[in-house]
């Protein structure tokens, strides 16, 4: 059980991008390509054990130990306050989180601030430093629509191209941080399998260089 | 009547064994109140870490609230330099917010705190407790230095405020170097000085192999003077045999406005965090008024209640059944007789099937048959 390395990977587009990068470095698991719905894959040779999971729940999987390593977008690391080891900026899934609002609008300073978002606590902190008075307006998809409707003043969301924005008539008021996939390690874990986890950590890093 | 180990939870058996660690070192026993007023602590907020207090009202109609924490209140009684040294311990349960939850959690809490001058003996006697507190938990265990010293010294003439200063150390206890060159490059930091924090942020190993590195990057003389006292500790965990447990890393940082000497972070494995935490805190003393020196550390023992796995296999060792026609003396013997043989018997009308039992019994003829 000691040997082996748990890797938490995000489902969808990222996590499989991540796997190739794992791939390509001799941490392969051929039987990760067979279609089904299985959620645990191993590879008994070089001692990899690797999950997908909820891109949200890959910190939670990491700081609990249940995964040593796993890879996951800076939004999640921040909205959480994960405690892990961030040890790698992986330049996967670019993208910034920023302030929207109406095209051409700026905010009405004299009035408690409505933001509508799926990152509460990134929203919370990025106003609580310019003590700027807000109400947080929590959903969870579709965020464009609430200051159409009248419902917030701005949104506070991940921002890539800026089209959805454009579409729905909003435009980027203010960046607040740039967004990028991590490799994190718990902390734990770093200890007690420091060699095998430092030895992925520089072979991650020769890739990320090289591109 | 002799207890059995197998009774006690893990957690208990290892309050036992650290209580006999610190007694054998002259270490004496600090019972406190359940709370203390709310307005000490609010004072203290960041050293504790937490925003969430559990608070009440006191017969009085003042504000109380349920401890977060020992170690504020023990420095708060404690005397000044004029008092002689004092080392005691504690063993209690503190109330704090839990991250997410959104409720209080009840934490076991054993430490153990050295107020008075804290001279280079004083130190290593407290690492070497918090050493042996975690064998007593593990063998298999790993204990993390670092010096606060070495890590503001670090930052210190650089082109950072202080809240860059707080980020900044926040990155380093991630690990995060990435963020730190990211930080650094905006505040207009130079390349070199920026490698120096990077290069020791990844540091990680050993003292014998790390140290030298370590001194590499050393610009002033309060990295320096870490630097003395850390090879001090390096030469004596040689001598100590207990070199390969205890790893220089200095992403253990605590905050640096209380915290200002040796800091220290301990592991034992299956528990996914740091289950010990510890330092030099003169600077939480200097606050709260007193003029003298610190060092404690602090173990939370609620984190091993996952870490024994293997489940009991039988909840009793003898089901033992009766029903109105039992003759009772022959009952009451009967379990008399399978308690003093060092058995567990639980006694009941008849076999639900909920327990799992090695043997079943019954009274027959006023003595034990055993039925299955």
């Amino acid at each position: 059980m000691d040997k082996w390395i748990n890797i938490a990977l995000p489902k969808g587009r990222l996590g499989e991008k991540a796997y190739q990068i794992f791939e390509s470095i001799g941490y392969g698991c051929p039987s990760i390509k067979e279609n089904n719905r299985k959620l645990i894959f191993e590879n008994e040779e070089n001692g990899v054990r690797y999950f997908w999971v909820k891109p949200s729940d890959v910190a939670i999987y990491v700081e609990r130990g249940a995964a040593d390593v796993g890879v996951v977008g800076k939004d999640i690391l921040l909205e959480q306050d994960s405690d892990v080891y961030e040890l790698l900026d992986l330049g996967m899934g670019k993208c910034r989180m920023a302030v929207a609002g109406e095209k051409g609008g700026r905010p009405d300073a004299d009035k408690t601030l409505r933001v509508a978002t799926k990152f509460p606590n990134i929203a919370r902190e990025f106003y609580r430093k310019q003590s700027i008075d807000i109400e947080i307006i929590e959903l969870h998809g579709s965020i464009e629509i609430a200051p159409i409707l009248g419902m917030s003043d701005v949104i506070v969301d991940i921002v890539e191209t800026g089209t959805t924005l454009l579409e729905n008539n909003l435009e980027p008021w203010e960046d607040i941080v740039p967004i990028s996939a991590r490799f994190i390690a718990n902390k734990a874990s770093y200890k007690f399998m420091n060699a095998p986890i430092q030895e992925m950590c520089a072979k991650i890093e020769e890739i990320i260089k090289n591109k | 009547m002799t207890i059995s180990k197998m009774l006690f939870k893990k957690e208990e058996e290892v309050i036992f064994s650290l209580r006999a660690i610190f007694e054998q070192y002259g270490y004496k026993k600090f019972k406190m109140s359940k709370f203390e007023e709310y307005d000490f602590y609010a004072a203290n907020r960041s050293f504790l870490g937490s925003e969430h207090i559990l608070t009440f009202n006191g017969m009085d109609g003042k504000l109380l609230a349920l401890k977060p924490d020992v170690t504020l209140s023990i420095v708060k009684h404690a005397k000044g330099s004029t008092a002689p040294v004092q080392k005691v311990y504690y063993n209690e349960n503190v109330y704090r917010g839990k991250k997410g939850a959104g409720e209080y959690k009840e934490i076991m809490q054993v430490g153990l705190e050295y107020i008075g001058e804290v001279d280079a003996y004083a130190t290593l006697e407290v690492l070497q407790l918090a050493q042996k507190s975690l064998e007593a938990i593990s063998e298999s265990y790993i204990m993390d230095i670092s010096h606060m010293g070495f890590v503001t010294g670090l930052l210190e003439d650089l082109e950072l405020d202080y809240q860059d200063k707080e980020q900044v150390l926040r990155m380093v206890a991630d690990k995060n170097t990435h963020e730190i060159t990211r930080i650094c490059e905006q505040k207009g930091v130079c390349a070199e000085e920026i490698k120096r924090i990077v290069d020791a942020t990844a540091l990680y190993g050993d003292l014998k192999s790390v140290l030298p590195k370590a001194k590499a990057l050393c610009k002033n003389k309060r990295m320096e003077d870490a630097m003395d006292e850390l090879d001090a500790i390096g030469s004596f965990l040689k001598s100590s045999g207990a070199e390969q447990s205890v790893n220089l890393d200095f992403s253990v940082v605590n905050d640096m406005d209380y915290y200002n000497g040796i800091v220290f972070q301990g592991f034992v494995k299956g528990v996914p965090s740091s289950i010990l935490l510890g330092g030099r805190y003169d600077n939480l003393v200097h606050k709260l008024g007193k003029d003298t020196d610190a060092i404690g550390f602090a173990l939370y023992l609620d984190l091993l209640e996952n870490l024994d796995t293997q489940k009991e296999e039988y909840d009793v060792d003898i089901l033992l059944l009766y029903d109105e026609t039992t003759d009772l003396t022959a009952l009451m013997n009967g379990v008399q007789m399978l308690t003093s043989n060092g058995q567990s018997v639980r006694v009941q009308k008849e076999d639900t099937g909920e327990l799992k039992y090695k043997q079943l019994l019954c009274i027959k003829d006023r003595g034990l048959e055993i039925i299955g």
